[in-house]
């Protein structure tokens, strides 16, 4: 999973350089050139692409015309900023969830344990689309939890929840669905599984003495988690907070499905300008204006945390 | 806190059972103040339960655990001021030396937690190391950064659960005359549990020997080893030869014994009240091999071909078979004498008052087999 | 209270795991629904209909055989490709190791969105038709890395000493790699393909980028269906998905327990 990239185990000091040197490169060299060729190249290309001038019709010449960038960027901020804000919320919202989660399943389920991980996996394995639509089915105004809440007569707690959302801008009226609640709602459920694998194969290799040892010298369960066992699990916090971050900020399955013209990020405009619209400048320099910015929270984010394990 | 009177650690009627499985049954134990007392006993005995149940990190099934008059059955861990050096030290690999020494200290608000914690290491001798991971130490220097990070605290009960175990032979034997001094500098009460005999014997006053949940006995190392009250213990610490024996007669100061049909002696005192059929027990180097017609008179002495003979530097190992098939195992030392060759018939033979006897209804057996295993 | 205190943490852990399944849940059960309207939002009636008649609906059937057939491509080459990087990365001593590395990782780190678009200005730029073949090319390019990540975790975590063991019992290295350590590397690899066959059989948003009206794919075929009415057999399609991951996931803890307890 993705997660053994950033978690894993860790690379073993390679060992002895046998004869013939030339064995590495020779097993290196397709899987690079495909990497070099169709990820490298294309990313010039991107960049390329995004300070020309022309249209689709008669071709386009080189111009390095930077204005594009100021354009894209003074035209659409308010979704490239939506985008990093509701992806921000969302990975608050799996790490919130998904540390309880990973801790249960590390620790507290006994031989239930494979079970659960394979039910955590899973859903991974059916159609993300689908499994995003299904949300549509839940939070609809007639939808599943409409229905659960008008016939267990809880219907009082759904209203509630609702004033609590309108109250803090996530709903605009009574509706669940095509709102910024349904988005971050989507978003944190289709990451989730990215923050619990890396926080989990964090939590299990905890070493309990350390726990019991931290209690020995005075110290609560409180402060234990949080001089303890907090501190240790980070790797697994700063993976699981990058796996969900990154996919969240480029996604709008979810904001296309679940949300409105007022929920629009800034993933939606990149494939309506590429594909529709066949603004080719703009959207390339929209891309990697979303690349560089992801790019810079990754640098930032692992020198903060101050994890070597990555990479 | 540091050095208020607390008292002796005191474990009345305390059980812990898992399920089916007794881990420690009924123990009732007095550890005094400020002693090295040991826990000694094979691997799956009890001895890491009760030291667990005293640290807080397990609770009794009943009994109940007090220091001096202050009943600490139920309290949390962080409750109390005992103290636990870890088996694999458990120690914090996300802070530096000095945060794990102090952390026991600001963790309880210590305003001067920094000159403690580095009179810790100074105590340890590791004062040097303070800003270093744990990781970039070696066995034994962790080792001492576990205990410094314990004593610093000053707690009442200080437990060790075979602190020593991960360490090489040399270095195992190097820190136990360091904890014994570091034991004597600060006065704390130590309870070391281990199940390595020598080291018990080595550094502590008073050793408890455990087996299968029970205390089996406990006394100074010496009077452990000299008189042993069970099959166990005489098996479990040290060797011992154990003969079938039967009462013939007592006198005023005197048992008369027959051993397989050789008369023996051994004193009145010593006979375990009631039983006729006996162990008699005798330490392989307190058995001599006396050379013909030299047999003084007062000593019990027995026949037999020397069938293995090992030098051990020190002294010599040999097997003596007995002319009823069993073996004994006798020591000498290498004082310049001769050695008995293999094959040869020898004369053994020892002080009556150097041997012991225990009640024949027990194994023979018993504790010998593990400490092979260990 | 004791008690929530104390099991707060297995509550919350049920809770989350069912709003993980939930969606699940709900694909399975309304794959038994009659809908009244174009829409499969609302109950209706219980029915076997969607079962009965999976690929009643044009077009449907033939983006699903088309995902399959990508997706068995691009895994099993992105397979051959990444165990060879992972080779090279867990047992070699290289210059440009690190380098390598961070190759490996990026596409990990891009946006989907980026990867997508930046593969189309090429293909533009290049004149190449977007359709079956840009999709692949796409599809093996981001499952690659992941094949290596999890290969190489496996390779790492190989005993040395088996293959040194192996050589002193008169094993050449072909025989070596080929008796100990590939059948010691091939839960990974599966693995990894497994991995590779559902990222490339779930992706909509490179494929989008890269696709033509004639190759549709069956998320593309989901996406362009939840505009204009999605008809129940989707979820039939999601059901067997979910229900055969389960089932592959399952068996395969199975058959690995049961061989180490006969190791055991």
């Amino acid at each position: 999973m993705a997660v053994t990239t950033l978690t894993g185990a860790p690379v073993a000091a390679p060992r002895r350089a046998r004869r013939g040197a030339a064995v590495p490169y020779l097993l290196l060299v397709p899987g690079l050139l495909w990497l070099v060729v169709f990820f490298v190249v294309p990313m010039v290309s991107l960049a390329s692409q995004s300070l020309q001038t022309g249209d689709v019709d008669n071709g386009y010449t080189m111009t390095w015309n930077f204005a594009t960038y100021a354009d894209a960027l003074s035209t659409y901020w308010p979704q490239l900023l939506r985008s990093l804000i509701y992806a921000g919320i969302a990975t608050l919202l799996t790490l919130a969830l998904g540390y309880p989660l990973a801790w249960f399943i590390a620790h507290r389920s006994g031989r239930y344990k494979n079970f659960l991980l394979v039910l955590v996996i899973a859903p991974f394995f059916t159609s993300f689309l689908i499994r995003t639509l299904a949300w549509q089915t839940i939070l609809g105004d007639s939808g599943l939890l409409a229905q659960i809440a008008l016939r267990t007569h809880t219907d009082f707690l759904l209203t509630g929840f609702k004033e609590g959302l309108k109250a803090v801008g996530l709903i605009n009226n009574d509706q669940l669905l095509f709102s910024p609640f349904a988005v971050i709602c989507g978003l944190t459920y289709n990451f989730l599984p990215f923050m619990v694998l890396p926080l989990y194969s964090n939590l299990e290799r905890l070493d309990h003495r350390l726990v019991e040892a931290a209690g020995d010298l005075y110290a609560s369960p409180v402060q234990a988690f949080r001089r303890v066992i907090w501190p240790l699990s980070l790797p697994g916090v700063v993976a699981g907070t990058l796996l969900t971050f990154i996919p969240a900020a480029g996604d709008y399955i979810n904001s296309v499905l679940l949300g409105s013209t007022r929920t629009v990020m800034i993933g939606q405009v990149i494939d309506a300008q590429f594909l529709r619209v066949l603004d080719y400048p703009t959207a390339a320099a929209l891309s990697f204006i979303l690349m560089l910015i992801i790019v810079a929270f990754v640098i930032t984010y692992v020198r903060r945390a101050g994890t070597e394990e990555l990479v | 806190m540091a050095g208020h009177a607390s008292g002796d650690l005191v474990l009345s009627g305390v059980s812990r059972v898992y399920d089916t499985f007794t881990a420690v049954d009924n123990i009732d134990l007095v550890i005094p103040q400020g002693s090295f007392f040991a826990l000694l006993g094979p691997s799956g005995c009890g001895k890491t339960t009760t030291l667990r149940m005293v640290a807080g990190l397990e609770q009794p099934t009943a009994g109940t655990i007090s220091i001096g008059d202050h009943d600490i059955t139920a309290t949390k861990p962080y409750q109390r001021n005992v103290n636990t050096v870890f088996q694999n030290y458990a120690l914090f690999p996300h802070l530096d030396i000095l945060d794990n020494v102090a952390f026991g200290l600001r963790q309880r608000g210590v305003k001067d937690w920094k000159p403690k914690a580095m009179e810790a290491l100074e105590l340890v001798e590791l004062a040097h190391v303070a800003k270093k991971k744990p990781t970039q130490l070696s066995g034994g220097m962790q080792q001492r950064v576990a205990l410094a990070r314990a004593v610093v605290n000053r707690p009442d009960v200080l437990l060790l659960d075979e602190p020593l175990g991960a360490l090489d032979l040399k270095l195992r034997r190097q820190m136990q005359i360091e904890l014994k001094r570091i034991q004597q500098e600060v006065g704390l009460t130590f309870v070391h549990v281990t199940h390595d005999q020598e080291e018990a014997m080595t550094m502590a006053d008073t050793i408890a020997v455990m087996n299968a949940g029970k205390l089996q006995q406990v006394g100074d190392p010496g009077t452990l080893y000299e008189k042993p009250e069970s099959t166990f213990a005489a098996n479990f610490l040290g060797q011992s030869n154990l003969l079938r024996a039967t009462v013939k007669g007592v006198s005023a100061e005197i048992a008369s014994l027959d051993v397989h049909g050789i008369p023996m002696t051994v004193p009145a005192a010593s006979l375990p009240g009631g039983a006729s059929e006996l162990w008699l027990g005798i330490r392989p180097e307190k058995v001599r091999i006396i050379s013909e017609g030299t047999e003084a008179a007062g000593l019990n002495t027995l026949r037999g071909e020397v069938t293995d003979v090992s030098f051990l530097g020190v002294a010599t190992q040999y097997l003596i078979a007995m002319p009823w098939g069993r073996e004994l195992t006798v020591v000498q030392q290498n004082d310049g004498m001769p050695r008995a060759a293999l094959g040869s018939n020898v004369c053994l033979g020892w002080v009556p008052a150097n041997s012991f006897v225990l009640d024949a209804s027990q194994d023979a057996d018993a504790g010998a087999q593990l400490v092979e295993d260990e | 209270m004791a008690w929530l205190r104390r099991n707060l943490v297995i509550i919350v852990g049920i809770l989350v795991m069912i709003y993980i399944l939930l969606p699940n849940l709900v694909v399975i059960i309304f794959s038994f629904n009659k809908p009244l309207g174009r829409y499969n939002y609302q109950w209706n009636e219980f029915s076997f209909d969607a079962w009965t008649n999976v690929c009643g609906v044009p077009g449907m059937c033939q983006s699903v055989g088309l995902s399959l057939q990508i997706g068995l491509i691009a895994s099993l080459t992105a397979a051959v490709l990444g165990t060879m990087v992972a080779f090279a990365l867990g047992r070699y001593r290289f210059r440009g190791r690190s380098g390598t590395n961070l190759l490996i990782f990026l596409p990990m780190a891009t946006p989907e969105v980026v990867m997508g678009s930046s593969l189309l200005t090429l293909f533009i730029a290049m004149g190449i038709p977007t359709g079956r073949t840009t999709i692949l090319i796409a599809h093996i390019m981001f499952c690659l890395s992941f094949v290596v990540v999890t290969v190489k975790a496996r390779v790492a975590s190989l005993d040395p000493r088996l293959e040194q063991a192996a050589a002193d019992l008169y094993a050449n290295e072909f025989q070596t790699f080929r008796k100990v350590t590939l059948p010691l590397v091939l839960p990974g690899i599966a693995a990894g393909t497994l991995l590779a066959f559902s990222l490339s059989f779930d992706d909509y948003i490179i494929t989008n980028f890269n696709a033509s009206p004639e190759s549709v794919t069956f998320p593309m075929y989901v996406w362009g269906a939840a505009q204009r009415g999605t008809p129940v057999q989707i979820n039939v399609i999601g059901t067997v998905m979910f229900l055969g991951a389960l089932a592959v996931v399952v068996i395969g803890q199975v058959v690995s327990s049961r061989r180490n307890r006969k190791v055991a």
